[in-house]
């Protein structure tokens, strides 16, 4: 048998082809005590990591002047939403040079016509 | 009912449990199984059932007395045969199958199966030996030190841990959860990981 096969069953069909460059607008469960209430995180998607049911992204943000990154797991139940707000043209699989710059300088060009 | 069941690890892989948590299970194919022999307290002086493990490939070679067993069951010859306990009042006999329905979801298991062999491996990593500085100049680095005194007694006692065959030892995992179980596929869901590589063959008894 074979374990991608297996891992089948719990991927989610429903997240919108994206990758690094383009900006997301997550939508995560937050649970406080009994209640959950959605959370929105916007930023960039400087990554995506492993395969499967491992397979994760992490999205930086600038918040109040400070650098923010948060690793999202793609297939996680925690996830509500995924929206693509923009998507970016950028050269590399990983973005990790966003990290040192700032400003003007870490912005990313629109690709309009992504495929 | 039949208080266990003989598995084989397919491999691992991870859930998301309620809590939207990631959970590391094992996937173990837990039977079918189909009793061969049934032990009793007066024939054998203990209850017992002897499975089979249905993998659907014939054993290259059955010895006769097996081969009566097989036939008296009415069921076709299987490659693994191992030996479990049973409830006092069961019912199994020869010719029942054995399913994973035998366990529940959130219960605890036994898994008994050999480990990976590690090879010929010296005392830091066989015995968790402390070893030497790398540096500094010590030139005392994974060396085991001394393995005993001198001219009393002038031998190495006996069970002195040394470098060696390390691995591929029968290993028993006490309490293991079964995080999902499903009976469709004869799939078990063990959390964390249980002895042995892929294929390796597992014993799952109830804790």
């Amino acid at each position: 048998m074979d374990m991608r096969e297996l891992e089948k069953d719990y991927l989610r069909t429903d997240i919108p082809p994206f990758g690094p460059g383009d900006t997301v607008r997550v939508h995560v469960k937050v649970r406080e005590g009994e209640k959950e209430r959605i959370q929105v995180f916007e930023g960039v998607v400087i990554g995506r990591r492993g395969g499967g049911l491992r397979e994760t992204f992490t999205v930086r943000k600038i918040s109040y002047s400070i650098g923010v990154e948060r690793v999202f797991p793609l297939h996680s139940p925690g996830i509500h939403r995924i929206e693509i707000v923009r998507h970016g043209r950028v050269r590399r699989a990983k973005l990790y040079y966003l990290r040192d710059l700032k400003g003007k300088a870490a912005r990313i060009e629109e690709e309009f016509h992504k495929r | 009912m039949v208080k266990g069941i003989i598995g084989k690890k397919i491999g691992m892989m991870q859930l998301f449990d309620d809590q939207g948590k990631l959970v590391p299970v094992t996937v173990v194919q837990a039977g079918p199984c189909v009793v061969v022999v049934r032990r009793t307290a007066e024939r054998d002086g203990h209850e017992a059932a002897q499975i089979g493990f249905v993998d659907g490939k014939p054993p290259r070679k059955v010895t006769k007395p097996r081969a009566g067993a097989f036939a008296k069951a009415g069921v076709p010859p299987t490659r693994v045969v191992a030996e479990f306990p049973v409830d006092s009042n069961s019912e199994a006999k020869p010719g029942d199958t054995v399913l994973c329905d035998i366990f529940a979801v959130g219960e605890y298991v036994r898994v008994v199966g050999t480990s990976k062999g590690k090879g010929f491996q010296g005392g830091m990593k066989r015995h968790n030996f402390r070893g030497g500085e790398a540096s500094h100049g010590s030139m005392f680095h994974r060396a085991p030190g001394s393995i005993g005194a001198s001219e009393d007694p002038s031998r190495v006692f006996p069970g002195t841990r040394m470098a060696g065959r390390m691995g591929a030892d029968k290993t028993t995992l006490k309490r293991v959860m079964v995080v999902k179980i499903d009976l469709e596929r004869n799939l078990m869901f063990l959390r964390g990981a249980v002895p042995g590589g892929p294929n390796a063959l597992l014993r799952l008894v109830k804790a």
